[in-house]
């Protein structure tokens, strides 16, 4: 494109609101009851890590299946006909998906959800399980359009960040491939927060603030070291 | 009283304002049909349903040219998809561009666009934001002269290099021309539009309503009792008028995916035209209210 310098997020955006909605409410009809599941098995894990830090690596398996499902069933089937950019959110969410799959093959890692770090953890998770359903009806949208974990990537994304707060490596290879599987969901909610201001949605602000707030609570040194 | 600054009704559909396409005398409808977002629903069945229909009272209206890209999304399958559910209404003016860097791959994008929009060739090819131009335009005037092509062109939107496109119309043996022109992007004005008269190059009309913003801004405030004295009963239709009596204007091409708005548009086609002085009002007091 030239002159690609001279385009604003508002001359790129190529569909609008509306039909951006309704690829949740495709995904959810198209995938239910896991729209009711996934959510509900996301919140049980995030409770046996936060109670017990039991089932960090058979959760990690089912993230990272998680994650490629959402390249497939949500970038390359829904959102790629309506923006050809959606290509890459797909690959960049197939490799997410095959860095957490490593992370649990690799198995040196364990939770910690102490302190700041801890608690800022569990916001992110109750923000992407319990809360983010809501913000479609609570905009005026039918709750068909809910996005969900598992299946819409934003609560994706941010969940993925809960647990990445808690997540404690144990050797320099784990170390590594930790801190990298923070940087794709954070980009993408950066992308998010970008896609939905300039749709002019006040859930731009969602996104942005998961972000925000899990870069917060990496700064913050983690209890017990 | 504005009737003074008024040109005469065009009442009947039969007399729907067309205009001249210099480089053949071929008439066209002065509004088409654009499809940047709004014909952009993937795989949404309703939404392609509603497509369809929005295309049907195109017509229906005596609409004729539809402007698409490949740059559009599913843009292009939704047109093919409304064409056929239509039986190809053979009033149709097929209007597509080409947009890719590589220029040995044009002609296969073109060709992928035609068994999108299931059409056996089309009328206007353009290169869609002058991207390669110095590469394609050859190869487009070369199907046009084969007869795999009625028209060429090239497009640019938002005031972008109009230095170069001025060039270009200048020196290149072009049907059509693209460009941003609404009452409050004028720029084309200037010198855009004259050379296109000057130079017999029929003129297309992009963004219309500033994708909507303009509308949106509009719809805050009445609309003044002296549209009624230009047959407008809606923002829609008194900006397209201004529009497309510029005299260097073909068509303008709004898109939308809802009927009645569409109806709106093409109500620009029927009634009294306002003169230059009118033009001249409607652009400042759409200026002063957004």
């Amino acid at each position: 494109m030239s002159e690609w310098w001279t385009y604003r997020p508002s001359d790129l955006l190529m569909f609008s609101p509306r039909i951006y909605a309704r690829l949740f409410e495709a995904v959810n009809l198209q995938w239910w009851p896991l729209a009711l599941l996934l959510p509900l098995a996301g919140l049980a894990w995030a409770w046996l890590l936060w109670r017990r830090g039991a089932g960090l690596r058979p959760g990690l398996v089912a993230l990272g299946a998680v994650w490629i499902f959402v390249a497939w069933s949500f970038h390359l089937e829904r959102f790629v006909p309506i923006n050809w950019a959606a290509v890459g959110f797909a690959a960049g969410f197939a490799l997410q998906g095959a860095g957490l799959l490593g992370l649990a093959l690799n198995g040196a890692v364990r939770v910690r959800p102490q302190g700041v770090r801890g608690v800022a953890g569990l916001v992110l998770w109750l923000l992407a399980l319990a809360a983010h359903p809501l913000l479609a009806a609570a905009q005026g949208r039918t709750w068909l359009q809910a996005e969900v974990f598992g299946l819409a990537p934003d609560p994706t994304a941010i969940a993925t960040l809960g647990l990445w707060l808690w997540l404690q490596p144990l050797t320099r290879a784990a170390i590594g491939l930790s801190r990298l599987l923070g940087v794709l969901p954070l980009l993408w909610c950066g992308v998010s927060a970008l896609m939905l201001s300039t749709m002019q949605s006040h859930q731009a602000w969602v996104p942005g603030l998961a972000a925000v707030l899990a870069l917060a609570g990496l700064a913050v040194r983690p209890a017990g070291r | 009283m504005l009737a003074a600054g008024c040109l005469p009704a065009a009442a009947a559909t039969s007399t729907l304002l067309q205009r001249r396409v210099p480089s053949s005398g071929e008439m066209l409808p002065a509004v088409g049909l654009g499809s940047w977002i709004t014909f952009n629903v993937g795989q949404d069945l309703p939404a392609r349903d509603a497509c369809v229909e929005v295309v049907r009272a195109f017509f229906a209206a005596g609409g004729r040219l539809i402007d698409s890209s490949p740059m559009y999304g599913s843009s292009q399958p939704t047109i093919g998809h409304a064409l056929a559910r239509l039986g190809q209404p053979p009033a149709l003016f097929s209007a597509e561009k080409v947009w890719i860097g590589e220029a040995a791959q044009g002609l296969a994008q073109v060709e992928a666009s035609r068994r999108h929009w299931g059409v056996p060739r089309f009328d206007l090819m353009q290169v869609h934001n002058l991207w390669a131009w110095q590469a394609h335009l050859p190869r487009l005037l070369a199907m046009k002269a084969e007869g795999r092509l009625r028209y060429v062109g090239i497009s640019t939107s938002e005031g972008r290099r109009h230095a170069e496109l001025e060039q270009i119309m200048r020196t290149q043996r072009i049907d059509f021309v693209q460009l941003t022109y609404n009452p409050l992007d004028r720029e084309a004005e200037a010198r855009l539009l004259p050379l296109a008269a000057e130079r017999g190059i029929a003129v297309i009309a992009n963004r219309p309503f500033r994708e909507g913003h303009l509308l949106r801004a509009l719809q805050r405030h009445a609309l003044p009792p002296w549209a009624a004295e230009l047959d407008c009963a809606h923002w829609a239709t008194l900006v397209l008028k201004f529009i497309v009596t510029h005299p260097a204007v073909t068509c303008a091409i709004p898109a939308t995916s809802q009927v009645a708005h569409l109806r709106q548009n093409m109500a620009a086609l029927q009634g009294r035209q306002p003169d230059a002085a009118l033009r001249e009002r409607i652009a400042r007091e759409i200026a002063a209210r957004v």
